[in-house]
């Protein structure tokens, strides 16, 4: 189909560029993206996202919007405050582009329902708060070849890494196992400056968007680390796919997917952070 | 002797081993770190007998939970 006016108009600093253009931005308008956290780094992803005219966009959360929320997750308000943060944040993205379809699911993803909301999208996006579901989504996404971004932010660092399964490592190939309850410090405990989710998850919309399109390089086999302390971005190269990984390894260990006890972020699922 | 850890370049003393350099770097959860020597990731088990080259490039990677 050809684009409107109106499309011409709204994609007109896509289409501009080179590594985009006309068919770059057909891609990402039948591309589909879930967001897993409607939290710190799902907002500013999900908002450039829609903005960039994803053609469908998932968003999963189960909690409601906290007062706590707002100094960082962008896309709630004041006047969100105890709203199903998948419902503020749809309500954002379908204002900010009404051309795009927003899926809800106001629900904690486990073992026995990841797989089957995962399978209808074409990039996931890890913007979650805890181990064990960054876990989690690492091993579905791996075994059902599903491409993801990973992401962690604490305090005034971030980290990403993109992960296409059975080709670049995955999570586990670098971090093998789930840290024991409280070894690691929550955002809760230890904070994290607003602006460093902004940072990170909008580069792992740039992630979504450059592998709906083809544009450049991805972000495989290497973690992208920045502090903004140092004001320093650093890449650290990652070691070879499935080298002796439990899950995306020629031979795996993990071949069925476990719930981990779920301790999220601030330990407590009642007042997210 | 120098090495780079993290993408800096510093001065420490010959033959230093990578349980050494987590203690002298002062990282946190120091059970919990990756460790890479010229891209190659070390086991943790050899931390502590594995000694530093002078000019070695080391990684730390850290657990990071956060995303809400
Ligand atoms: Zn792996």
């Amino acid at each position: 189909m050809p684009f409107t006016n109106d499309q011409l108009e709204r994609y007109s600093r896509h289409i501009i560029l080179k590594e985009i253009g006309v068919k770059g931005q057909k891609k990402l308008m039948n591309g589909s993206v879930l967001i897993i956290g409607a939290g710190g780094l799902g907002a500013p992803a999900a908002l450039y996202l829609a903005a960039a005219g994803v053609g469908k966009i998932g968003i999963v959360d189960a909690d409601v919007v906290d007062l706590s929320n707002l100094q960082r997750q962008v896309i709630h308000t004041t006047a969100d405050v105890g709203r199903p943060k998948v419902e503020s944040a749809a309500e954002k993205m379908k204002a900010i582009n009404p051309d795009i379809e927003v899926k809800t699911y106001q629900e904690f993803l486990a073992s026995d329902n990841i797989m089957d909301v995962i399978k209808d999208y074409d990039f996931v996006l890890d913007g979650t708060d805890n181990f064990p579901a960054k876990f989690l989504i690492n091993d579905a996404c791996v075994m059902a070849d599903k491409p993801f971004s990973h992401a962690g932010i604490l305090r005034f660092k971030g980290q990403l890494m993109t992960v296409i399964p059975h080709e670049s490592p995955c999570y586990r190939c670098v971090f093998k196992e789930m840290p024991p309850k409280n070894a690691i410090p929550s955002c809760k405990e230890a904070g994290v400056v607003g602006a460093m989710a902004g940072v990170i998850g909008s580069l792992q919309a740039l992630e979504a968007v450059k592998f709906l399109t083809g544009a450049g390089e991805l972000l495989t086999g290497k973690l992208l680390t920045f502090d903004a302390l140092t004001m320093s971005f650093h890449t650290v190269k990652l070691p070879p796919r499935g080298d002796g990984c439990a899950v995306c390894s020629d031979h795996p260990t993990i071949t069925k997917l476990v719930d981990y006890e779920q301790v999220a972020c601030d330990f407590d699922p009642k007042h997210p952070v | 002797m120098k090495i780079t850890v993290g993408g800096e370049t510093k001065e420490v003393k010959d033959g230093i081993t990578i349980s050494e350099l987590i203690e002298q770097e002062k990282v946190e959860t120091p059970e919990y770190v990756s460790v890479s020597v010229n891209e190659e990731f070390e086991k943790k088990e050899n931390f502590a007998a594995r000694q530093l080259k002078d000019g070695d490039v080391v990684e730390f990677l850290y657990f990071m939970g956060g995303g809400q």
